[in-house]
């Protein structure tokens, strides 16, 4: 039963559905007249969003030398795929590696850790400690932490970490704590103290319960969290400028600068390389769109 | 949300959490991981970066104190009024573009037919670019001589984009209106949905149409969510930098060159820490303090709930 609770608050459609959709139902003679304004707005709006990606698509497989004559909004004739060629060519595969290794060293503690925090703020009984440890990520959530890379850049280089994958590592872990805390503590708040009652009677440790009893009932957020905090790490821009320096530590988003730098005036080679860096998020996404749709919208719309 | 979670039908055993009196400061350490990584990576820089502004330091060589040198010369360079300038333009403009497109679109996308879901995911794909994939497709998009205005020979399409100051203001807030519009209308929808359905059945017995109900209840309702969106926007927008440095690198003629920025480009490329570290403070006391604003503006009440999720 409580499991079904928090799913429903995870899928944001709680059983009964949305507002509208039923009273909807509640008037069969007047819904017929649609809501014209917010319809014309929707379909621009797809317009707006799929004509950019679909001339990014379509280019990536043209020529370059057919590009300039062709019509731009004609698929090719002729399709190739020299330019995804001369893409993996330029070492793509190793900063995709150093994308996937970052990524993953980043957000999986960050989660993890996120996780025991937020269940220790709630479940704790907020003490002192706790609360100010609270208060110290809300306030994180207000701060541009991007304003911090000076001294992050300064500490890295003592730690004699600059220009290594732990460099990038290590902060991503930390910027990534105020928002999945928030979130996190937010699903866990939603579990019956009934269900952490009778744990505590059949003898469970608090260990025991957050493994066996919030860690399951708070699964949808934590695939939400984890979604989303991947894909601030492996789109993170700042963090690689700054504090790498060798190709052979590239990650994607600085690769793919480097490499418009390097081939701008090819235009459909360089759509190539955006495609090819975001293939794997967009896989991502169709494997895991439900979760982390509905998750950011619970997550957020508390 | 304390409106519309005591009408949202919850399940009935839901209890404040840690009221239950049992002595659990044993958790403590459970948040110690967290905690170290905060303190080492986001609350010692953030100490860092007031330390540093009354420092010299070339990014390599020594540290040396400067007392408040470089406060002096942030301050009396009009380059900051500009680049404060072009921050607030930036926070404002995108602000006013997305929230009334996000609102309109939550809604819409709230609604119940399937095809509404299928729009909601296509809405999404933008987000998932990188904001430097993003800035570099539409550079090529837009370019004068090779990109799809120049292709396609449309006159209106075929500016120099990126090369007037005015446009490319324009050009920024469009991309990033692209970007987070759908981001908002998830968080909208989500706003939409908590709305009691009894709301609307009244309004429709006292013969609302429409438009009267989107603007007496449906408004009125998001209040909190829009501070939420809002909050999101406004703190966020002080940190687009990947989008506007590759895009444009703060020109033509430091057009775009906001705060952020200014930052980099003082301290990574003019290799003055010190001058960087004094942008990096206003940075976070601007964060701060428009964070207060809005919570004040949200009113007690809503910032237990957004913040805490009460």
């Amino acid at each position: 039963m409580a499991t079904n609770y928090v799913d429903n608050a995870a899928s944001g459609t709680a059983a009964g559905s949305g507002p509208r959709g039923s009273s909807a139902d509640l008037r069969p003679s007047k819904r017929a007249r649609p809501n014209v304004p917010a319809g014309v707005m929707s379909v621009v709006w797809l317009l707006i969003v799929i004509v950019p990606i679909y001339w990014i698509v379509i280019t990536s497989f043209k020529s370059s030398a057919g590009y300039y004559g062709s019509n731009p909004m004609a698929p090719s004739t002729d399709p190739t795929l020299a330019n995804y060629q001369l893409v993996l060519e330029s070492d793509f595969a190793r900063y995709f590696l150093n994308s996937m290794i970052v990524t993953i060293g980043s957000v999986v503690p960050a989660v993890l850790f996120s996780f025991m925090a937020a269940f220790a703020i709630v479940r704790g009984g907020g003490g002192r400690y706790l609360r100010t440890v609270n208060s110290m990520f809300l306030m994180g959530l207000a701060i541009p932490l991007q304003a911090t890379i000076i001294p992050v850049y300064l500490i890295i280089i003592k730690l004699q970490l600059y220009d290594t994958l732990q460099a990038l590592i290590l902060p991503s872990i930390a910027f990534s704590l105020p928002l999945t805390i928030l979130i996190l503590s937010n699903f866990i708040r939603d579990v019956p103290n009934e269900l952490f009652e009778s744990m505590r009677l059949d003898g469970s440790s608090e260990w025991g319960t957050m493994w066996r009893l919030a860690f399951p009932l708070t699964k949808p957020a934590l695939v939400t969290v984890t979604i989303y905090q991947a894909l601030q790490v492996w789109n993170s821009f700042l963090l690689p400028l700054v504090l790498t320096q060798s190709p052979d530590k590239r990650v994607l988003p600085l690769a793919l600068w480097t490499f418009q730098g390097q081939y701008s005036v090819n235009i459909p080679a360089v759509l190539a390389s955006v495609m090819l860096t975001t293939l794997p998020i967009l896989a991502l996404y169709i494997i895991g769109r439900r979760q982390l749709l509905s998750g950011l919208t619970a997550g957020f719309s508390k | 949300m304390s409106t519309a979670s005591t009408t949202v039908p919850r399940p009935p055993l839901k209890v404040v959490a840690g009221s239950t009196g049992r002595k659990t400061g044993s958790l403590a350490w459970m948040t110690l991981p967290a905690v170290i990584m905060f303190v080492a990576f986001g609350i010692i820089p953030l100490i860092g970066v007031f330390y540093l502004s009354f420092m010299n330091w070339d990014g390599i060589g020594d540290i040396t104190p400067a007392g408040f040198s470089n406060w002096t010369a942030v301050l009396a360079d009009s380059a900051l009024v500009s680049a404060l300038w072009k921050t607030f333009l930036v926070m404002f403009l995108s602000w006013a573009v997305q929230t009334p497109l996000s609102i309109l679109l939550g809604v819409f996308i709230a609604g119940n037919q399937k095809y509404r879901a299928v729009f909601a995911v296509i809405y999404f794909v933008p987000l998932l670019l990188s904001a430097a994939a993003i800035s570099i497709a539409y550079k090529a998009l837009l370019d004068p001589n090779f990109g799809l205005g120049a292709g396609l020979g449309i006159g209106f399409l075929t500016q120099n984009w990126l090369g007037e100051p005015a446009l490319a203001m324009g050009v920024v807030i469009f991309i990033v209106s692209w970007q987070f519009v759908p981001f908002h209308s998830l968080i909208y929808q989500g706003g939409v949905r908590q709305i009691p359905v009894s709301m609307y059945e009244a309004a429709q017995i006292d013969g609302a149409g429409r438009m009267r109900q989107f603007f007496s209840i449906t408004l009125p309702q998001l209040k909190y969510t829009i501070i939420t969106s809002s909050t999101l926007m406004i703190v966020g927008s002080l940190t687009f930098f990947d989008l506007i440095f590759v895009l444009t690198g703060g020109g033509p003629s430091d057009a775009t060159r906001v705060l952020a920025l200014d930052m980099y480009l003082r301290g990574f490329r003019g290799n003055n820490m010190g001058q960087a570290s004094v942008i990096a403070v206003i940075l976070v006391l601007v964060g701060l303090a428009l964070a207060l604003i809005l919570r004040r503006l949200g009113g007690k009440d809503s910032n237990a709930s957004q913040l805490e999720g009460a």
